[in-house]
C-alpha cells in the first residue's frame, strides 16, 4: 500500500509539471490556434536561468527560501521575455499567413533555441542545486512523499488557483477569454488583440519557467534537451484534456503523470512512454476532441 | 456637421474587390440607412469603417480625422462602435460579462453603472438573464445583448448591421423603436445597414443605395421611399 501511495504522489508531482507546461500550449492554442512547439524550450530556458541565478546568488549566503524565491523570479522574468520575443519575431509576422507557416516557424524556433543553449552552455548535464528545503516533519514519511513533491504540488495548486482568478476576474483575463471566443468581436469592443496575444505568451512562459525550476531542483540536473521531451509530454497532456481547454490541460497533465508513474512502478520504466502515448491514442480514438474539449468542426 | 465621411473607399478580401469607390457622409444626430441586395458590400463598408477590413484606396474621416490607418481598438476609443451582422455574442461569457466587455475601454465606474442600468431598463430580460451564458440566449435576446453591449461603450456613432435578421416582426419593431429612442435621447448618430429597406427607410433621415460596391442613389429617406426604382427593387412594391 505504501508503494501505491508513493507512486501516486510521484505521479502527481510529474503531473503538476506537465500541467504547468500544458497550460502554455493550451492557452496559446485557444487564442491563436497555434501549437507553439518552442514552448518546451521556454521551460528549459527557465531551468537554465534559475541555475544561473542560483549559482550567482549562492555567493551571498542567503537563506534557502530566499534563494529559491529569487531564482524563481529570475526564471519567470527571463523566460517570459523569451516567450514575448518569440511571439513578436517568429509568429506575429505570420499572423495572416496559411496555418502551416507559423507551425513550421515554431518548430524552427524550438530547434534554434535548443542549439543556441547547447552552444552557449554545454551539451552535458549540469548539476542543479536542491533549492527546495527538506522539511523535518516529512522525515517519517520519506518513503512515501518527499519535500520537493510536497512543494511542487502546493506550488502548482496555488498557481492554478491564481490563474483561474486572473482569467475569471481581471481585465486582461476577460480580454483573453473574449479573444479566444471571437477574435473579430474582441477587436470591435476595443480589445487590442496583439496585446492579448503577447500577454498569453508571457503568462504561459512564466508557468513553464516555474515548472522548469521545480522539476530541475527535484531531479538535480538539467541539459539543453530537457525541453524537447517535456514539451512533447505536456503537449500530449494538453491534447488529452482537450486542447484549448484550461481545466483540460490540468486534468490531462495529472492523468499523464499518474499513468507514467504507475506504469514505471508496476511494469517497467522502459515502458512509461509506451503507456503514456497508448493512452493518448486511445483517448483520441474515443474522444477526438480530448476529455474536456469541445468538438468543433473545422472552419472552412 | 459631418461626423463620418467616406471618400472613394475601395476595399475587399484577397483577390475579390467588394467596394469600388464608396463615398458617403453621416452628419451628427442623424439616422442614416444603407440599403442594398445581398453581396452589395454593406457589411464590408461597415467593417472597413471599423478598421477590420483594410482600405485599398480612399479615406475615412471620423470627427474630421482620418481613421482608416488606425487599428480597430483606437477607432472604438474615438467613439465609433459596431453591432456586427449575426450579433457575435461571446458565447462562453455571461450576459453581464458581455456587457462589461462592451465598456472595455472605459474607466469611469459611475458612468458604466449608469449605462448598465440604462440598458437593463431598455431590455429587462437581459437583467433577468445576466448570469446566463450569452450562447444560451435566444436570437432576439442575443440581438438585444449585442446592441446593449455596443451602448456600454457610449458611442457617438453606432453602426448596426442587419439588426432585424432572424427576428419575429414584433421584435423587429421593438428593436427599431429602441434604435430611434437611442438616437433621440442619447443623441447617438446611427448608420444602419438593412435588407428590410422599408422599415429602415421609415426610421432614417437619409439613405444610400449600394449596388455592386457602388453608391447608386443617395437621397432623403422619404424621397427614397417614393422613388420608383427603389420601390421596384428594394421595397417589392
Amino acid at each position: 500500500m505504501d508503494y501505491f501511495i508513493e507512486l501516486f504522489f510521484s505521479g502527481l508531482t510529474r503531473g503538476s509539471i506537465y500541467a504547468l507546461i500544458a497550460l502554455g500550449y493550451t492557452m496559446v492554442y485557444g487564442i491563436i490556434g497555434l501549437i507553439n512547439f518552442a514552448h518546451g524550450e521556454i521551460y528549459m530556458i527557465g531551468a537554465f536561468t534559475a541555475l544561473a541565478a542560483a549559482t550567482i546568488l549562492s555567493f551571498f549566503s542567503l537563506p534557502l527560501p530566499a534563494l529559491l524565491f529569487l531564482s524563481l523570479a529570475a526564471a519567470v522574468i527571463w523566460a517570459s521575455a523569451y516567450g514575448y520575443t518569440i511571439e513578436k519575431l517568429a509568429y506575429r509576422p505570420l499572423r495572416h499567413a496559411p496555418r502551416l507557416s507559423p507551425l513550421i516557424s515554431a518548430i524552427g524556433m524550438s530547434i534554434f533555441l535548443q542549439n543556441y543553449v547547447l552552444l552557449a552552455q554545454t551539451p552535458d548535464f549540469l548539476p542543479f542545486p536542491a533549492l527546495i528545503p527538506e522539511f523535518a516533519f516529512l522525515a517519517p514519511y520519506a518513503g512515501v512523499i518527499g519535500s520537493s513533491d510536497l512543494v511542487i504540488l502546493l506550488t502548482t495548486a496555488v498557481i492554478m488557483a491564481l490563474l483561474s482568478l486572473f482569467i475569471k476576474f481581471t481585465r486582461t483575463g476577460k480580454a483573453m477569454r473574449a479573444t479566444a471566443q471571437d477574435r473579430t468581436m474582441a477587436m470591435l469592443v476595443g480589445i487590442s488583440v496583439n496585446r492579448v496575444i503577447s500577454a498569453t505568451f508571457v503568462v504561459g512562459s512564466a508557468l513553464a519557467a516555474v515548472g522548469g525550476l521545480l522539476i530541475a531542483s527535484h531531479i538535480g540536473q538539467i541539459n539543453c534537451f530537457i525541453g524537447f521531451i517535456a514539451g512533447i509530454k505536456a503537449f500530449t497532456a494538453a491534447v488529452l484534456g482537450g486542447i484549448g481547454s484550461i481545466p483540460g490541460a490540468v486534468l490531462g497533465g495529472f492523468i499523464l503523470g499518474l499513468t507514467e508513474s504507475f506504469a514505471t512502478g508496476y511494469v517497467s520504466s522502459d515502458y512509461e512512454d509506451v503507456f503514456a502515448f497508448s493512452l493518448l491514442v486511445l483517448i483520441l480514438i474515443f474522444r477526438p476532441a480530448g476529455l474536456l474539449g469541445k468538438a468543433a468542426p473545422e472552419k472552412v | 456637421m459631418a461626423l463620418l465621411e467616406l471618400h472613394e473607399v475601395s476595399a475587399g478580401y484577397g483577390n475579390i474587390q467588394v467596394l469600388h469607390g464608396v463615398t458617403l457622409q453621416v452628419d451628427e444626430g442623424e439616422i442614416i440607412t444603407l440599403i442594398g441586395a445581398n453581396g452589395a458590400g454593406k457589411s464590408t463598408t461597415l467593417m472597413a469603417i471599423s478598421g477590420i477590413v483594410p482600405l485599398r484606396r480612399g479615406s475615412i474621416l471620423f470627427k474630421g480625422r482620418p481613421i482608416h490607418t488606425l487599428p480597430p481598438e483606437q477607432i472604438v476609443r474615438l467613439g465609433l462602435c459596431q453591432v456586427p451582422e449575426g450579433r457575435h455574442i461571446f458565447p462562453g461569457l455571461t450576459v453581464r460579462e458581455n456587457l462589461d466587455l462592451g465598456g472595455f475601454l472605459r474607466r469611469d465606474r459611475q458612468g458604466i453603472r449608469k449605462d448598465l442600468d440604462f440598458v437593463f431598463s431598455l431590455f429587462p430580460v437581459l437583467h433577468e438573464r445576466r448570469h446566463q451564458l450569452g450562447g444560451n440566449l435566444s436570437g432576439g435576446e442575443q440581438q438585444m445583448l449585442a446592441i446593449s453591449r455596443a451602448l456600454m461603450a457610449k458611442p457617438d456613432l453606432l453602426l448596426l448591421d442587419e439588426p432585424s435578421m432572424g427576428l419575429a416582426p414584433m421584435l423587429t419593431r421593438q428593436i427599431f423603436a429602441i434604435i430611434r429612442r437611442i438616437n433621440r435621447e442619447h443623441n447617438t448618430t446611427i448608420l444602419l445597414v438593412e435588407q428590410k429597406a422599408s422599415l429602415s427607410l421609415k426610421a432614417a433621415n437619409r439613405g444610400y443605395v449600394l449596388e455592386n460596391g457602388r453608391i447608386v442613389i443617395a437621397d432623403q429617406a422619404d424621397a427614397l421611399l417614393a422613388n420608383v426604382d427603389v420601390q421596384r427593387v428594394y421595397l417589392g412594391i
